[in-house]
């Protein structure tokens, strides 16, 4: 909303003080002023009244005239015109030879054969409207050469402020809201509106009118006749020129002048198409024009102003085309109305037709004002055009009022919230200035809250401690550190184990820590023969590629392995990230944190890189909880997954998640020859694994022996099962050192370290376990390599 | 006998000069002291000596004996220093100017914005808490005090589920659990609630350079009695110097939130021009940075939190913005793209 400095000076005095550094301290003790301020009129000098004393056709232009123009001094001066509407008589605006029309710079200049010794003005070229139809005319009467700024308010101080920060100040959608805070702000005091007395008309004839509806909170209005004057006074049209509106005609400017004033918006009916005013509903949808000429679809929620039953109006949004003030209009009823800010809101973006009254009507406005604006308006038509009569008594219906707010508090409790001294005098006077009753007895407040802030806006003591505060000024403010006891804080093993995770395969293991989103993308996921598989879904997406949430992040990840396959031979990513596996038995989302890593590779063999990615778990679970983890086979169940190696992991048994190769299909789409190897942990479960801690053993002092044996076969487990079933306490640790396969040979070579406490190791006790060990497997089958 | 000795000595003396390598040196260590050595056969003769010169060449012999193993001791060592001499004439000067790949992981940026944030606030005794994505409207609007009919809840912003359930727009939708979590401890010990909560949020909008559906914020929340909106200024001027590691000027406006009374837009001065004015802070040398606010009494009293008796900040801090500001990602798609070319460069 733009808010013009001149029109705020008509409520508060703002003489001596420097409104740039006002308009800050609005920004910081109200709402948010853009940064670029406007110095309309800076731009513009040297512009005076003239009068053409004459007009002569070009010889050889139809368009153009050749004038002598008067300016107040001197003889009259030459002047070549393009303009239409020159006539002899005429006074218009002037710029002389050395007048500035923003960049430009006024010059005797030769225009088609003549001289051109200045030149008649447009409004556009002074920037006080967009018109540009032809030059200004001048009707005030006002001395020749009279500086134009002299006579119109053209030079003023224009800002903007973020219409978002007004969201919850229903009463500062108008200039006079505005200048009630600058005159908090600066310390002055606020001028009340100048309106006629409403009570002389109360003996005329009311206006039909009936609120059927209760999302009518009021509805006044009443009726004008006799209105001669059609266009508004020059002052007026750059004010609303100034705030981003354009004149129209007298009426209709003056219903947005009153809109930008006190911030209720108005609308003027032709008398003839609303004897009956009706606002309600209807049962049936219907479509309705409005007059910026746009049919619409109405359905059966949306409030109308009605001539009967003939819908005039889409109430607190757009007036209807049929019920326009028109040229021979005669008579006209203006409305002034409050409606339910919901409804009014619901019903924009039904129409998706966002008005500057309804944009007002969203923030709840005060019904109080319905009446005043009305005095007001009559007020200032009057001024303008002293023939107009009223022919109707002021007709009011106020059929929903928002309940008085008052509240008390004390000295202690602005103490408490602020941890500021603040003097009875501040609370006393900011308060009083910004419109609030204040009675003070001892160190008790007891304020009633003012109508128009009191729709929604203060409602809590805690809304008295902000009007305080913010006009006391945050830079203000003393600022110091809380007195509080002080505890140890324990972080949870949830937040450890994540940093560990990522820690660990960062730094050990050179992996990239990626983000992605929780939804799965139907087009990448189809692209790489992936199933998009059932799950929630979000019912509102505007794109239908993300409609289905992920139940788990390898998809997600397979996808992001794709968009960089050409990024390195050999890399791995992880992600700690959410997934929702369906709903749980009470309906809500069965959403789980887990652990993702794939690993991608077309230097290893798929086999070297799945065991690198176990060895990784493996670690992560003896580095974070000093236990171990195994695996077992499962079955895969989805499209991704590799048929014969995905692995469940389990720690103390219990499954804590999955790791298997990609499904070749797949993994061919991502990369032909690439090795692709994935994990999925659930870190709920990982974080319940009940750790181990640290027991320190002595390392022995006695030699310890190593013994390598070679057996001929592809498969371990047997042997693995072999030595957990001699249970030998000599055997410290066992290792894999080589594997061979081809089509004539296999084998497995291990190697088993030997070591005893307390003294040293004689041969024969080592060889009776390795005898042990190759005897068991002899009976199994597998015999020792030579 | 005794010319014996000196012959020797003199052929000692000429035989040694010439050896260059331990192998010679032992052979005649050997010829002269082992079992056969021109030595050894010298003590052999003695016996067949009187006493007296038994007595005298014993002497001379073991003397020269012990000379010559300290000869050759002597020229052991020089051969050692010799060979490492010739080592080192022979070994490579490395090029460190070569290009080396190294294999370095990276951590997501967030990760490491938000590792110093928790690292600030636990020091200050704030408890890091995690929360889950998936959130109901209660705790993600009416809890918050944000009404049925509240903008901020229509269906073009959020993420709504086919459940009832929607994607938190907020870190906020945690207030109520953690408010309900401490409650007691507050009550009853008197510990005042001090916390953060790192979370993503999502809202449902079209992305571009500057806006994205999934992004991370920061809530904080203090709660105590006395809590004060001078603390929430120290507070919010303390951890931003601290993120931002140097003396940030901070200003705060009014701010309309309703979880918050009173409410406000924090505003940074701008890090790039430093208050001047520049194309990043649009000219008016200050950032918003982060909405913050003392909590609202009916988000307190929803947690179970009595707002006559306790008082209370909070303030949002927009995670994903603050690794692009600290960072320089200009495009914020960047940051959920797994792109490892952009994510490869945050290593630490």
């Amino acid at each position: 909303m733009f808010l013009s400095m001149n029109w705020i000076s008509d409520y508060v005095d703002l003489s001596g003080l420097d409104k740039r550094d006002l308009i800050s301290r609005f920004s910081l003790s109200t709402a948010e002023v853009e940064n670029e301020i406007f110095y309309k009129g800076s731009d513009v000098e040297g512009v005076v009244v003239a009068r053409i004393v004459s007009v002569k056709e070009h010889p050889e232009s139809k368009k153009l005239h050749l004038l002598k123009v008067d300016i107040g001094a001197g003889e009259p001066v030459d002047v070549v015109c393009g303009a239409p509407n020159v006539r002899e008589g005429m006074k218009t605006a002037f710029a002389k030879v050395g007048a500035r029309l923003g960049d430009i710079t006024i010059s005797p200049r030769p225009l088609a054969g003549y001289v051109s010794n200045g030149m008649c003005c447009s409004e556009k070229e002074i920037g006080i409207s967009d018109d540009h139809s032809g030059i200004m005319e001048i009707t005030e009467e006002v001395a020749l050469g009279t500086d134009l700024k002299d006579l119109y308010e053209i030079d003023d101080i224009v800002f903007e402020v973020d219409n978002k920060s007004l969201t919850n100040r229903p009463d500062l959608w108008g200039h006079y809201g505005i200048a009630r805070e600058f005159a908090a702000i600066a310390h002055r005091p606020l001028k009340e509106l100048e309106v006629v007395d409403l009570a002389q008309y109360e003996n005329l004839p009311k206006v039909d009118m009936k609120i059927e509806n209760p999302l009518c909170q009021r509805y006044s209005c009443l009726k004008f006749e006799n209105i001669k004057k059609n266009i508004s006074p020059v002052n007026m049209r750059i004010r609303l020129y100034y705030c981003g509106m354009r004149g129209i005609n007298l009426l209709a400017d003056l219903t947005n002048y009153l809109m930008l004033e006190m911030g209720q918006p108005m609308h003027a009916f032709d008398s003839r198409k609303v004897e009956k005013i009706r606002i309600k509903t209807f049962d049936k949808p219907f479509t309705f024009t409005t007059l910026d000429g746009v049919e619409r679809n109405i359905d059966e929620n949306t409030l109308m102003i009605c001539n009967d039953n003939t819908p005039v109006a889409i109430a607190g949004i757009m007036g209807g085309l049929d019920s326009e003030i028109v040229e021979d209009t005669h008579t006209l009823t203006l409305e002034s109305a409050t409606f339910d800010a919901v409804s009014v809101r619901k019903s924009t973006v039904r129409l998706a037709h966002r008005t500057d009254a309804s944009m007002r009507y969203e923030k709840c406005l005060d019904p109080e004002m319905t009446v005043k604006a009305i005095a007001r308006f009559v007020k200032l038509l009057q001024d303008i055009d002293d023939g107009v009569t009223v022919v109707s008594a002021l007709t009011d219906e106020y059929a929903f009022h928002y309940p008085k707010v008052s509240l008390d508090f004390d000295k202690n409790y602005v103490n408490r919230y602020t941890g500021i001294e603040i003097s009875d005098e501040h609370i006393v006077d900011t308060l009083t200035s910004l419109g609030f009753t204040v009675t003070k007895e001892d160190s008790n407040f007891h304020v009633e809250v003012p109508s128009y802030r009191a729709t929604k806006d203060v409602t809590i003591k805690a809304d008295i401690i902000e009007e305080i505060t913010r006009i006391y000024g945050y830079d203000n403010f003393d600022v110091h550190t809380t007195k509080a006891p002080l505890y140890p804080v324990r972080s949870f093993s949830m937040k450890t184990l994540e940093d560990k995770v990522k820690d660990t395969l960062v730094k050990k293991y050179a992996l990239h820590e990626v983000h992605s989103y929780i939804w799965a993308y139907h087009d990448e996921y189809k692209a790489l023969g992936i199933d998009v598989e059932e799950n929630v879904k979000l019912i509102n997406s505007t794109n239908p590629n993300i409609e289905t949430l992920r139940r788990s992040m390898i998809p997600t990840q397979l996808c992001q392995v794709k968009g960089n396959f050409q990024y390195a031979p050999e890399f791995g990513i992880f992600e700690i990230g959410h997934v929702v596996q369906g709903l749980r038995e009470d309906g809500l989302c069965n959403e789980k944190k887990m652990l993702a890593i794939t690993l991608f590779s077309k230097e290893k063999d798929v086999k070297a890189l799945y065991f690198e990615l176990a060895d990784m778990l493996s670690v992560l679970m003896s580095d974070i909880k000093h236990k171990k983890i195994t695996f077992e086979s499962i079955t895969a169940t989805h499209s991704y997954e590799h048929t014969k190696n995905l692995n469940a992991v389990l720690a103390d048994g219990n499954k804590i998640g999955e790791m298997g190769v990609v499904h070749p299909t797949v993994g061919k789409k991502i990369d032909k020859k690439a090795a692709i190897v994935f994990a999925e942990l659930d870190m709920e479960l990982f974080d319940k694994v009940a750790g181990e801690s640290i027991q320190y053993e002595e390392p022995s002092r006695f030699p310890e022996m190593t013994v390598d044996l070679s057996f001929v076969t592809s498969c371990y487990k047997p042997i693995g099962d072999a030595i957990a079933e001699i249970a030998s306490p000599l055997v410290k640790n066992v290792v894999v050192t080589d594997t061979y396969e081809d089509q004539d040979a296999k084998s497995i070579t291990i190697r088993i370290l030997f070591s005893h406490k307390e003294r040293t190791l004689t041969r024969e006790e080592v060889t009776e376990v390795t005898d042990q060990l190759i005897a068991i497997l002899d009976k199994n089958g597998i015999q020792l390599k030579n | 006998m005794e010319e014996k000795i000196l012959q020797l000595k003199e052929k000692l003396e000429s035989e040694i000069s010439k050896v260059t390598d331990g192998m010679a040196l032992e052979s005649i260590r050997v010829a002269y002291l082992g079992k056969k050595g021109s030595v050894t056969e010298l003590l052999k003769g003695l016996k067949d000596l009187g006493d007296a010169e038994k007595k005298e060449f014993g002497q001379k012999v073991n003397q020269f004996k012990n000379e010559i193993q300290q000869t050759i001791d002597e020229y052991k060592t020089k051969l050692a220093e010799l060979e490492v001499q010739k080592e080192l004439e022979a070994a490579e000067e490395f090029d460190m100017s070569m290009p080396r790949m190294v294999a370095r992981g990276s951590y997501h940026p967030i990760t490491l914005v938000q590792r110093e944030c928790e690292a600030i606030f636990k020091s200050m005794g704030f408890t890091v808490e995690d929360y889950s994505e998936v959130v109901s409207e209660y705790e993600c609007f009416e809890s918050l005090n944000i009404p049925k009919h509240h903008p901020a809840r229509d269906m073009q912003d959020t993420y709504y589920l086919e459940n009832g359930q929607l994607l938190k727009t907020q870190t906020s939708a945690a207030q109520n659990a953690i408010y309900r979590k401490y409650k007691d401890a507050l009550v009853n010990d008197g510990k005042p609630i001090k916390a953060i909560f790192p979370g993503r949020c999502f809202r449902n909008e079209a992305t571009d350079a500057c806006h994205e559906n999934t992004f991370f914020q920061m809530e904080g929340v203090m709660v105590g009695k006395d809590i004060n909106i001078s603390n929430l200024i120290f507070f919010m001027k303390t951890m931003l110097s601290e993120v931002f590691q140097r003396d940030i000027k901070v200003r705060l406006r009014p701010g309309f939130f309703p979880f918050v009374e009173p409410g406000f837009e924090l505003d940074i001065n701008c890090l790039i021009c430093g208050g001047e004015g520049c194309p990043s802070c649009k000219h008016s040398g200050w950032l918003e940075l982060c909405p913050c606010g003392m909590i609202h009494p009916e988000v307190l009293k929803a947690g179970g939190i009595d707002p006559e008796e306790y008082t209370g900040f909070a303030f949002g801090l927009g995670l994903t913005r603050l690794a692009m500001m600290k960072y320089g990602v200009k495009d914020i798609r960047d940051l959920n793209s797994g792109n490892l070319k952009s994510m490869e460069q945050f290593a630490e």
